[in-house]
């Protein structure tokens, strides 16, 4: 088999499982009658290519396992997200997806790290995750872990200062064992990112901090890859990679007239409809 | 009692009839409107609304800008986000110079229900009491927070106001008799009295009904600001009663219990039991079940009394 079609058969293979994640993201939000699916499908590509690509290595069976590399959620209402990727990578059985944000479910509104194993940090108050991405990788580098530390922010969670002084302080650092992942869909809370603050030009901003910057597109699974592993390659310094995504991606028509749809569980007719695309 | 709206939804519907009035009001939010409520006034006035991202800390320090150059400011968010992102600028721009800035904090407390700790105000009136010079006032109800709303517009000074996220029970059915720093008297009574504010006065009275079919005459105060804490209404149920139960939908620590225990232990200490989150974050859940499972009742309230007997 060439390496081309075996990176085929891959691809093939990761697309069935964003897939899955994707039906989970909509399966656990609309039986929990509320959360953030549209937050979390836009990012399903990502976790995708890190839980089941090779890029992360993690041990189901061993979540406490010192030389793992890490997957920190900053933007934590994307919570669905991790959990379908954590069920699908072995953590708990798929079937307590169903328990979200349940009395007594560990699968909270939030990733909560003291209760569910694979989350590696509580959050849910927008911009803290980088910052924690930094004592993690800096750990690593004192305990001689090859550990890698990939952070995801929103676009809008961005506005937070925290994020910037975490950019300068792990450029400081030369923290080539950090990558963070901005997952670009273009809206925030109360509408889209360029109205409420406008960040663009992304890239370059963080370029100009002292970073590897990449810009891609956040759905195409093959770029993703690529810009993950240009990320690992990158000596000296931090990278960041800007994923272009759409908010409720592939099934944001079915939402009807508000393309941000946030923090809206999808209605049993609208979860009907995208559990038939999701096929 | 009939439920009424949220105390976030009027208090924004209070904020747009204020921006009504005084041209000088403006408002800052940081990419949370359609949740604290600010957007009535946001759509009536755009041009005095700043959402400003989601960054709480640059929100409050431009707050202290707008109110140093005579603007009268009103800043909102959650809860937990205002108070605790941005409390390095509410110490040093807001509260330090004593400026006209009232915060709101909405999704304060338990009741927010399945979006879970991260989320949940629990700590804020004791942050905000700590902060020199500001009034701190948690209504009850719909009719108490447009009253409120009022009250904290009329003085110069800054202050905290708490609003939950549920519909709430209508306490004051026939209006509302308002007034910063002075306790409610909801219900007299002479064996015991049962002291709350936002969410647990409700509670409170269905507390006092409950301990009334066991032969107990409880009064009921709704004690809305806990800064500054209406003493004399503290004073006047240890006299009188002798027995006092706080409730709140709050951390234990720095929060309306620890207040009335100090007026009161500095007064007429009498024997006191407190209903509150005690030392523990909550978790996700229907608001009900969390408001049973952390114990902040009627029949916990229920239970304080008794054991005070
Ligand atoms: C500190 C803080 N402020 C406000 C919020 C409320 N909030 C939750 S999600 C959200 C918008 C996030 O936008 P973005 O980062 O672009 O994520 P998306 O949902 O678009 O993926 C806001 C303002 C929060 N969780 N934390
Ligand atoms: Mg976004």
């Amino acid at each position: 088999m060439t390496t081309a079609t075996r990176a085929d058969l891959n691809v093939k293979e990761l697309e069935s499982r964003a897939k899955s994640i994707r039906r989970s993201i909509v399966e656990s939000t609309t039986a929990a009658g509320s959360g953030h699916p549209t937050s979390s499908l836009s990012g399903v590509e990502i976790a995708t290519a890190l839980y089941f690509a090779g890029v992360l290595r993690y041990d189901p069976k061993k979540p406490r396992w010192p030389e793992r590399d890490r997957f920190i959620l900053s933007k934590g209402h994307g919570a669905p997200l991790l959990y379908a990727a954590l069920a699908e990578a072995g953590y708990f059985p798929k079937s307590d997806l169903l328990t979200l944000r349940k009395l007594g479910s560990p699968l909270e509104g939030h990733p909560n790290m003291r209760r569910l194993p694979g989350v590696e940090a509580s959050t849910g108050s927008l911009g803290q995750g980088l910052s924690i991405g930094i004592g993690v990788a800096l750990a690593a580098r004192l305990d001689n872990l090859d550990a890698r530390v990939y952070v995801m922010t929103g676009d809008g969670e961005i506005d937070q200062g925290q994020v910037w002084e975490a950019v300068m302080a792990a450029h400081k650092f030369k923290l080539d064992n950090l990558t963070l992942i901005v997952d670009q869909n273009g809206y925030q809370q109360t509408g889209a990112t360029a109205e409420v603050l406008d960040l663009k030009p992304l890239a370059p901003k963080f370029e100009a901090f002292g970073w590897c910057a990449q810009e891609i597109n956040g759905h195409e699974l093959s770029d993703v890859l690529a810009a993950l592993e240009k990320a690992r390659n990158t000596k000296g310094r931090p990278s960041a990679i800007v994923a272009r995504t759409i908010k409720g991606y592939p099934i944001q028509e079915i939402l009807g007239s508000d393309p941000n749809h946030h923090g809206k569980p999808l209605t049993k007719e609208e979860a009907a409809k995208a559990l038939a695309i999701l096929r | 009692m009939k439920l009424g709206k949220s105390v976030r939804e009027a208090f924004g519907l209070a904020l747009a009839q204020l921006g009504e009035a005084d041209p000088n009001i403006v408002v800052v939010d940081g990419d949370v409107h359609n949740s604290t409520r600010t957007d009535y006034f946001a759509k009536k006035f755009p041009e005095r609304f700043f959402n400003v991202g989601i960054a709480e800390s640059n929100m409050v320090g431009i707050a202290g800008g707008l109110a140093s150059s005579g603007k009268r400011v009103w800043a909102a968010s959650f809860a937990a986000f205002i108070m605790c992102n941005a409390y390095d600028q509410l110490r040093m721009s807001v509260a330090f110079p004593g400026l006209d800035v009232k915060v709101v904090g909405t999704h304060a407390g338990i009741s927010i229900g399945e979006d879970g700790p991260s989320q949940m105000g629990i700590e804020d009136v004791s942050l905000a009491c700590s902060l020199p010079g500001f009034t701190v006032v948690v209504p009850a109800d719909e009719p108490s927070t447009y009253k409120a709303v009022q009250a904290l517009a009329s003085i110069r000074t800054p202050a905290y106001l708490r609003a939950g996220r549920p519909n709430v029970p209508v306490v004051y059915e026939n209006g509302c008799d308002f007034h910063l720093g002075k306790a409610i008297m909801l219900r007299p009574g002479k064996d015991v009295t049962l002291i709350a504010n936002g969410l647990l006065v409700a509670a409170a009275l269905e507390a006092a009904d409950q301990l009334k079919g066991k032969g107990i005459d409880a009064r009921v105060l709704d004690m809305h600001t806990v800064k500054p804490l209406d003493d004399a209404a503290v004073l006047a149920a240890a006299r009188e009663n002798g027995r006092i139960v706080v409730a709140e939908e709050h951390l234990l620590h720095g929060g309306l219990g620890s207040a009335v225990a100090l007026s009161a232990g500095r007064q007429h200490p009498v024997p006191m039991r407190f209903v509150a989150l005690v030392d523990t974050f909550a978790e996700s859940g229907k608001p009900e079940e969390l408001l049973a499972k952390y114990g902040l009742t009627a029949k916990e309230i229920v239970k304080a009394a008794l054991s005070l007997n």
